[in-house]
């Protein structure tokens, strides 16, 4: 990617409906999220003008009717299905949704995305029971990855949320979870 | 809970956990799995309407423990942790009954032995709060769909294979030796140093090999194992790397291009 992007950066400036057009395109053949800074640099763009054209383009997915959306994931920028349609594209792709986490692993992975890095004695603390399987089931599903040794005694492994974590949990970055504080309230009215 | 396979699908608002009792005494369970022992004591306090900051400790002590016994009974393996709870409930039954230190001043402040549990079911709580909001999420997640494959995508996608991967591909290839027929026959052991020299010379020969065909050339136990640190170490030492096409698909090792 790096060397087509100084390549292309040597083209002349392009104009707004150009470079939405380019945006949406690159956007389109994207394997995963496109980054803001990615896409500055192969369209030899700043990243004020890339932002203003995704905005657009979203905006322009928004207004037409379109089944489909321009959306930040996981930090970059991806085209993907409206949710309305999922029915219809359950139909003809005649596919089920995949099987769902267990409430053990739920847990765990809530603990694991709210107080990463951590270890595996830290999670017992707040869930009170053993999450060994659960921690297994996770790393195979790639949701977590482990995250270097705690300076403690004894070493233990650190366990943090991957960026397959943001993608299958549709979140643009970490930030965006709700704070733990927020369940609180929650937590308090409903005992 | 006790360890188990992760497969089951949960459904936060069908399957709720929950305990039957008829009028006899005799316990019968809606089956139903409780995440842990502060989920299952969260469950009882509220079926018992008490409040989190005053808990009624020898009547949900009592519910808890007959809960235990109930799974015990039913040959339900109880995970250690439950039994760990039922003592600390124990004990703090048995604080509270203690009589207060009649030397003790007046105006020192006694804490309550309850604090120490209130504050962990708050603290968990709000994650089990938190991993219903991610349910959500990955709920609504699986109603968007990304645009089918592009041709182009399987020449580039490389997905970088993990220790974790190829530890999967090792234990297929055990699996399925582990069913052949043994015959005894003493054979000359390979050493390390001949597997990586091996490996090496042939790697650079054809430059991408499959290691799943390269494991099921190993004839015993003792020789995969040794196969297996060859490769990590030769991807180690050499300008070889790792490819994997597809999640739990064939490992390839490949020469990198000089970077000349």
């Amino acid at each position: 990617m790096s060397e087509q992007a100084t390549e292309m950066a040597e083209q002349p400036a392009r104009s707004t409906t150009d470079l939405v057009g380019a945006v949406e395109a690159i956007v389109f053949v994207a394997d995963e999220p496109v980054t803001i800074k990615l896409l500055a640099e192969v369209l030899g763009e700043d990243k004020q003008a890339i932002e203003a054209a995704i905005e657009h383009l979203v905006s322009e997915y928004e207004n037409r009717d379109s089944g489909l959306q321009i959306r930040e994931v996981a930090g970059g920028w991806q085209i993907a299905t409206k949710t309305e349609y999922h029915e219809e594209i359950r139909n003809f792709l005649k596919t089920r949704p995949s099987a769902k986490l267990s409430l053990a692993a739920l847990e765990t992975l809530a603990v694991i995305a709210y107080k990463q890095p951590v270890t595996v004695p830290e999670i017992l603390e707040i869930r009170g029971v053993q999450s060994a399987s659960a921690i297994k089931t996770l790393l195979e599903k790639r949701l977590i990855v482990t995250k270097g040794h705690k300076e403690t005694v004894g070493r233990p492994m650190l366990y943090g949320t991957s960026k397959e974590f943001l993608l299958q949990f549709g979140l643009k970055d970490l930030e965006e979870l709700p704070s733990i504080e927020d369940f609180e309230d929650l937590a308090g009215s409903m005992a | 809970m006790q360890p188990q396979p992760e497969k089951y699908n949960f459904d936060f608002k069908k399957e709720t956990a929950e305990i039957v009792a008829d009028s006899h005494e005799a316990l019968s369970l809606k089956l139903g799995e409780f995440a842990g022992p502060l989920d299952l004591l969260l469950y009882l306090i509220r079926q018992e309407q008490a409040d989190i900051f005053d808990i009624p400790i020898a009547r949900i002590t009592d519910e808890y423990v007959k809960y235990i016994r109930l799974m015990k009974d039913l040959d339900i393996a109880v995970a250690a942790d439950f039994l760990v709870m039922s003592a600390q409930l124990i004990e703090i039954k048995s604080k509270m009954l203690l009589p207060r230190d009649p030397l003790a001043e007046d105006d020192e402040e006694i804490e309550d032995p309850r604090k120490e549990l209130v504050d962990r079911l708050l603290e968990y709580e709000k994650f089990k709060s938190a991993a219903q909001m991610l349910y959500e999420k990955s709920t609504i997640e699986q109603a968007v769909f990304r645009r089918g494959k592009i041709e182009s995508d399987d020449a580039n996608a490389e997905i970088s294979a993990t220790v974790f991967d190829l530890l999967t591909v090792f234990q297929k290839v055990a699996a399925r030796h582990k069913d052949d027929i043994k015959m005894e026959i003493q054979r000359e052991e390979i050493s390390l140093a001949d597997m990586i020299r091996d490996l090496k010379k042939r790697i650079f020969e054809v430059s991408e090999l499959s290691l799943l065909a390269f494991f099921e050339e190993m004839h015993s136990h003792r020789e995969l194992v040794t196969a297996f640190i060859a490769v990590l170490e030769i991807v180690r030492t050499e300008s070889v790397k790792l490819v994997q096409k597809k999640t739990f698909g064939d490992i390839l090792l490949k020469v990198e291009p000089k970077t000349t």
